[in-house]
């Protein structure tokens, strides 16, 4: 069988050209990228924030009984029962809920999503940093604070930077997860990627170019992700 | 400079330190021995709360240091700390790991440091490795350069958590001719140590340790070695020596 050239052509018109039906993929594609990007920074600077409270309140133990001991105690306990909850309910109820219960008086699509993904992300990459945070030898913390280094100085010129590299590769996974995840937007009418390559699907009957268009931009994205963090890597291994 | 009152440590259950005195004059060095399990690497990390005493007074320069009270990083600041395991920042290479301190506790500006930083690294004879990261230098490599950083800040007193026990046998003596250098120049220290050779040629004073308690004490190393008075002490010796 030969496919001519002609029949290549009016494939790509007949499903991507005419009616400028590219714009329901491209346009998709970009609530994608801005739902993914301003999740990711909230998921990034709450998941720290979440994962220094842990490590804080396990490394130096305070008490109930002073001010600042027991807002760290109450705020480890919370963020523990926050990522409890996150962690344990599936991500397309939480954006319902957030969509129809929570947020309800917001109109604005997109930032629910935006708030859904980034608070989502968050609880994750907290686990990641804590986990990464945890694998810094203990042994250089001590040195650290036997030359006179407070905890918060220890924190930022020893213990973060190595939390860093050690969480990179999970850090690499989460971010391309948090990508892919968004791909659920349309359950709340946000037209995505996914949910503008559905509408596609309505103009012209067909579900297949539509979709693995789709899948195709979905996989470039993650690869180019994969390199930036290959990149990453390397910068920051002294091996 | 230091002096240790009634020491008690205890982890949970177990009575790691069961009052230790010591008091330790400017320009001492007090070598510790003593079985593993003794209580000899608490008791060093004690003196700069490292571990936090159960119950008793740890006082460094007529201040009572293990007081809720006091500002423990400034007093940290003048007491060093030599791990066994060397313990070298390994995200900063080794310029960043001798002035990272005197730099963060505002000693000295950055030029200072790192002037200073060359200076220490000509003495111990690594000049050349100053910009290398920790795991691109051998064990005594790492643990010269764990001293100069404890070097940097000027400390009254060197604490040294076996510093040659995780070395190959070939790189104890660079170590251990280091430490010798220092106790030459007036140093202050107090040394956890399995080097008996060490001791008996450094030390003007000799603790054994044993079940978290000093069980003897000589200001005549060849003595010690020669003559121990406790029967705990003889046993210790007769297996090491």
């Amino acid at each position: 069988m030969t496919v001519s050239l002609q029949a290549i052509v009016d494939f790509i018109q007949n499903n991507f050209i005419k009616d400028d039906y590219w714009k329901y993929l491209t346009n998709g594609f970009s609530i994608t990228l801005q739902v993914t990007f301003f999740a990711f920074l909230i998921g990034f600077a709450l998941g720290i924030f979440l994962a220094i409270i842990r490590v804080a309140c396990k490394d130096l133990s305070p008490s109930w009984k002073t001010p600042s001991g027991f807002l760290i105690n109450l705020l480890s306990k919370i963020s523990n029962i926050y990522i409890t909850i996150i962690r344990g309910t599936p991500t397309t109820v939480q954006l319902l809920i957030m969509f129809n219960v929570i947020l309800i008086n917001l109109h604005n699509l997109k930032i629910v999503a935006i708030l859904t993904f980034g608070l989502n992300s968050a609880a994750y990459m907290a686990e990641i940093f804590r986990s990464g945070i945890q694998a810094v030898s203990a042994g250089e913390i001590e040195a650290a604070r036997s030359l006179g280094l407070s905890y918060m100085q220890t924190m930022s010129k020893i213990v973060m930077p190595q939390a860093f590299r050690n969480c990179l590769p999970a850090f690499g996974n989460e971010v391309i997860t948090l990508f892919k995840e968004t791909s659920i937007s349309g359950f709340i009418g946000l037209v995505d990627l996914t949910r503008g390559a559905g509408i596609l699907i309505s103009k012209t009957f067909r579900a297949a170019p539509p979709y693995f268009a789709s899948a195709l931009i979905y996989l470039i994205v993650v690869l180019i992700l994969e390199q930036i963090f290959h990149a990453l890597e390397r910068r920051i291994t002294h091996d | 400079m230091i002096k240790i009152r009634n020491l008690y440590k205890n982890f949970d259950k177990l009575e790691v330190l069961r009052g230790v005195n010591l008091e330790i004059k400017p320009s001492e060095k007090v070598v510790i021995i003593g079985p593993s399990g003794s209580g000899k690497s608490t008791m060093l990390r004690c003196m700069n709360l490292l571990e936090k005493p159960t119950s008793g007074e740890i006082i460094f320069k007529d201040q009572v240091i293990n007081d809720s009270h006091v500002d423990i990083n400034k007093v940290r600041e003048n007491m060093g700390m030599v791990f066994q395991q060397f313990n070298l920042f390994s995200n900063l290479n080794v310029l960043e790991n001798l002035t990272l301190a005197p730099v963060m506790r505002h000693r000295l500006n950055k030029d200072e440091a790192e002037t200073k930083a060359m200076e220490l690294l000509k003495r111990i004879g690594l000049p050349e490795k100053v910009k290398n990261y920790p795991n691109q230098l051998s064990g005594g490599q790492q643990q010269r350069i764990a001293i100069a950083r404890a070097l940097m800040m000027d400390p009254d007193l060197l604490l040294f958590d076996e510093p040659t026990s995780a070395l190959d046998p070939e790189m104890v003596g660079e170590v251990l001719e280091l430490m010798t250098e220092l106790a030459q120049a007036g140093m202050t220290m107090a040394v956890v140590t399995h080097e008996m050779g060490f001791a008996r040629q450094v030390a003007n004073r000799i603790l054994f340790i044993d079940e978290g308690m000093i069980v003897e004490e000589s200001y005549d190393p060849n003595d010690f070695f020669d003559n121990p008075q406790e029967e705990r002490t003889q046993q210790f010796l007769s297996k090491i020596l």
